[in-house]
C-alpha cells in the first residue's frame, strides 16, 4: 500500500515512532451503572492534531470528550495529557476547554462578558482581558455584537461566540462536541473551513466529535471510528476510505460493495476467491489462506460498467442493469449480477454524451482490478 | 367557531364577573361612605381613611404584618431555594422520596393542622408566643411554596451552563454565585413574592401561633369585624386590595415588556 497520508499535508506525527504522544487514553472504560459507554479504549492524539471522533449517536463520543474535560472520571484506565495523569484533576484545573453541543452560553451575560469569563477566572489583568476579548471578537467576526445578549443572536452567531469563548484562554486542547450540529448545511460547510483555519492559526490541538462523516473527512488529520464504546479504526480520512480494516468501517464511511467467498488458490500476491454461486474473482492479497472465508470490499467508483466484456487481466462479472441514478456530476448504476447480488458502480460524467450508453434491463459487465479494493477478515 | 357574542355568552360573563367582583366593589364603595352605617349610603367622604391612619391598633398590626412578611419571606426563600437545589441535584441520596414528600406536604395540609401542630411545638419547647413564633410559623408554611416555584425552574435549567463555567476555570462555589443564581433569580424573586403575599394574608396560622403584641393585620381586622364592620375596616381592606392590585399589574407589565423585548431581539437577530 502506497502512503495515502501524503495526499494531505506533510503533518503526520503518527507515522513517526519518535513523536511524543500528547493525549493518551490507556485502556479507558466508563460504566454508567451496568451500561458500558466506553469499553477498554486506547487512543493516542498528537500535539496540533485535528482529531475527529466519528460514530453513530450513542456510541460514547461525548462521554470520551467529557472524561477528557473532567466531567466524568473513567471507571478504569487512565488519561494522560502532555505526560500528566489527569485522574482526580477537576474540570476547572485542566488545561483543556470545551465547546458544548448546546453552546451553553451564559444567558445573563453579553457576548463580551461570555468571552471574558474564563480569562477573569484565571485572574488576568482587565486591560489584557479587554485586548484578548477584542482579538477574539475579531477572529470570529462579531465585533459589532459585543454588547448583545445570547438570545439576541442567530444560531450561527451563537456558535461563533461559543467558539470564541472556548479558545479565549488558549487551552492546550480544544474539545468540540458536535460544533456544527445545529447549523444548516450551507453554513456548516463554510464553518468547517473556518474551524480548520482557526486551528492552524492558533496552533491548538483540536478533538472534535461528530456523527457526520463528510464533516470529519473534510476537517480532520485523523479520524477515530467508534462503535458501541470501542474504537474500530484510527487513520487519516484517505486511509479510512481506501483501506478500511473492518466491514463496520467500510460500511460506515461511504458506499461499498462486498464480495464474499472462499479462497480457492493463490499465486504470487493474489488470491482467487470463489463466491457462493461459483463466480470467481482474483484479488490482491498476500496472506489469505486457501479455504478461508474472506470478504472483498470495493468502492463503487472503482467498478466499471460496460456493455461489452472487458479485456483480460481484470475481474469481470455479468449481469443486468437494474437501476440508474443520474446525479449530474456522476451516474450511479445498480447492476444485478446473475447470482442475484446487486453491485453499485458509479461513473464520472466526464463527457456530455456517453460513448457506451446503458439503460434499464440491458445486459452489462462490471469489472474491477484485483487491487481496487481491500480484503477484510473482520 | 362563532365569533359573535351570543346573549348566553354575555350573560354568563356578566354573571361570572359580578359574582367575583361585586363584593369587592361594594367594599370599596362603602369605604368612601360618609355614614357610619355600613350598608346605608350617606354621601362621599374620605374621613375613614383619615381615622384609619389615626387608629393606632390597626397601624401597629399593619407594621407587624409587614415585618413578619419581610423576614419570613426572605428566610423561607433561602431555605426553599436550598431545598429545591437539593431535590433536583442530588437525586440519589437515601430517603429522597421521603424528604421531597415532607417538603411538599404543607402545600396540601389544612392550615388548621399546621397551625395547631406549630402551636403544640412552641408550647412544648417553651417558646413564648409572639413575633418570633408567628415569623417561624410563616417561614415553615411558605418555604414549601418557594421550593416548588424554584424547583420547577431548576428542572429546566441547562446543567451544561455550570459545566461550561467550571470548564472555563470557575470552582463550584463561584459557578453557583456567578451562573446558577443569576439564571434562576427570576424564579427566586417570584418565590419570594409568593411567600410574602401568603404571609401577608394568613389568618389561621397566625391566630394559632401569634401572641400578645404581635397581632397581624388580618387578625386585627377579623377581631374588629366580630364586633361589627366599620367603614374604617373597609378603608383598610381597600388599601390592601390596591397594594396587591398594583403589585400584580406591575409584575405583569414587566413580564409583558420582557416578552416583547425578547421577541424584538430575536427578530433583529434573524435579520442580521
Ligand atoms: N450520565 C449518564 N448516565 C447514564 N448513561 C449515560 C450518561 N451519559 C451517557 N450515557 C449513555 O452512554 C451512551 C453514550 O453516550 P454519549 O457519549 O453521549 O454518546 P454520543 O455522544 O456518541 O452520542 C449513551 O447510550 C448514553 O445513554
Ligand atoms: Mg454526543
Amino acid at each position: 500500500m502506497k502512503s495515502l497520508g501524503s495526499i494531505r499535508r506533510a503533518f503526520a506525527p503518527w507515522n513517526d515512532p519518535n513523536a511524543k504522544p500528547y493525549i493518551q487514553f490507556e485502556n479507558v472504560t466508563k460504566k454508567f451503572g451496568d451500561f458500558t459507554a466506553v469499553n477498554n479504549l486506547s487512543l493516542t492524539i498528537f500535539e496540533r492534531e485535528f482529531f475527529a471522533l466519528l460514530g453513530a449517536s450513542g456510541c460514547g463520543k461525548s462521554t470520551l470528550l467529557r472524561m477528557l474535560a473532567g466531567f466524568e472520571e473513567p471507571t478504569a484506565g487512565r488519561i494522560m495529557l502532555d505526560g500528566q495523569d489527569l485522574r482526580g484533576i477537576p474540570p476547572y484545573r485542566r488545561p483543556v476547554n470545551m465547546m458544548f453541543q448546546s453552546y451553553a452560553l451564559f444567558p445573563h451575560m453579553s457576548v463580551e462578558k461570555n468571552i471574558a469569563f474564563g480569562l477573569k477566572q484565571e485572574g488576568m489583568p482587565s486591560a489584557d482581558i479587554q485586548k484578548r476579548v477584542a482579538e477574539m471578537l475579531r477572529l470570529v467576526k462579531l465585533e459589532q455584537f459585543a454588547k448583545r445578549k445570547p438570545h439576541q443572536l442567530s444560531g450561527g452567531q451563537r456558535q461563533r461566540v461559543a467558539l470564541a469563548r472556548s479558545v479565549a484562554k488558549r487551552p492546550k486542547v480544544l474539545l468540540l462536541d458536535e460544533p456544527l450540529g445545529a447549523l444548516d448545511k450551507k453554513l456548516r460547510e463554510e464553518t468547517q473551513f473556518e474551524l480548520m483555519d482557526l486551528q492552524q492559526e492558533l496552533g491548538l490541538t483540536f478533538v472534535v466529535v461528530t456523527h457526520d462523516q463528510e464533516e470529519a473527512m473534510t476537517m480532520a488529520d485523523r479520524i477515530a471510528i467508534m462503535d458501541k464504546g470501542e474504537v474500530m479504526q484510527v487513520a487519516t480520512p484517505a486511509e479510512i476510505y481506501e483501506a478500511p480494516t473492518s466491514r463496520f468501517v467500510a460500511h460506515f464511511v461511504g458506499n461499498v460493495n462486498m464480495f464474499e467467498g472462499k479462497v480457492a488458490d493463490r499465486t504470487a500476491g493474489t488470491a482467487r476467491i470463489t463466491g457462493a454461486s461459483g463466480a470467481q474473482i482474483v484479488v490482491d492479497n498476500g496472506d489469505a489462506k486457501p479455504g478461508s472465508d474472506i470478504v472483498f470490499a470495493i468502492r463503487p467508483e472503482k467498478i466499471k460498467v460496460s456493455s461489452k466484456k472487458p479485456a483480460e487481466g481484470v475481474n469481470a462479472l455479468e449481469g443486468e442493469v437494474y437501476d440508474i441514478a443520474y446525479l449530474g456530476d456522476m451516474t450511479v448504476y445498480h447492476v444485478k449480477l446473475d447470482d442475484g447480488q446487486i453491485v453499485r458502480a458509479s461513473a464520472l460524467n466526464a463527457a456530455r454524451i456517453s460513448e457506451d450508453p446503458l439503460t434499464w434491463n440491458d445486459r452489462a459487465w462490471v469489472s474491477f482490478r484485483p487491487d481496487a479494493g481491500v480484503v477484510l477478515t473482520r | 367557531m362563532n365569533a359573535t357574542w351570543s346573549r348566553f355568552n354575555i350573560t354568563s360573563v356578566v354573571l361570572g364577573f359580578a359574582f367575583l367582583y361585586l363584593p369587592i366593589v361594594l367594599l370599596v364603595i362603602f369605604s368612601f361612605n360618609e355614614s357610619k352605617l355600613v350598608t346605608v349610603w350617606g354621601g362621599f367622604s374620605t374621613k375613614w381613611y383619615v381615622s384609619l391612619f389615626q387608629n393606632q391598633g390597626l397601624m401597629d398590626a399593619a407594621w407587624v404584618t409587614i415585618r413578619v412578611g419581610l423576614i419570613s419571606a426572605t428566610v423561607a426563600t433561602v431555605l426553599g431555594t436550598m431545598a429545591a437545589l437539593t431535590l433536583t441535584r442530588y437525586t440519589r441520596f437515601r430517603g429522597r422520596l421521603l424528604f421531597s414528600g415532607m417538603v411538599f406536604a404543607p402545600l396540601v395540609m389544612p392550615e388548621v393542622i399546621t397551625g395547631l401542630s406549630l402551636l403544640l411545638l412552641f408550647v412544648a419547647v417553651g417558646l413564648d408566643r409572639g413575633f418570633l413564633t408567628v415569623t417561624l410559623a410563616h417561614i415553615t408554611f411558605t418555604m414549601c411554596f418557594v421550593a416548588v416555584v424554584v424547583q420547577s425552574r431548576l428542572v429546566s435549567f441547562d446543567r451544561s451552563l455550570e459545566e461550561a463555567a467550571m470548564d472555563l476555570g470557575a470552582p463550584p462555589v463561584k459557578t453557583f454565585f456567578q451562573i446558577t443564581l443569576p439564571v434562576i433569580m427570576p424564579a427566586i424573586v417570584s418565590g419570594w413574592m409568593l411567600a410574602f403575599t401568603l404571609s401577608l394574608d394568613d389568618l389561621v396560622i397566625a391566630s394559632f401561633t401569634s401572641g400578645p403584641g404581635a397581632t397581624t393585620l388580618p387578625m386585627k381586622i377579623y377581631s374588629q369585624v366580630r364586633l361589627g364592620v366599620t367603614p374604617e375596616i373597609n378603608a383598610a381592606c381597600t388599601i390592601l386590595i390596591a397594594v396587591v392590585a398594583i403589585g400584580v399589574v406591575i409584575a405583569s407589565i414587566a413580564n409583558k415588556r420582557r416578552e416583547v423585548q425578547r421577541l424584538r431581539d430575536e427578530q433583529a437577530a434573524q435579520r442580521g
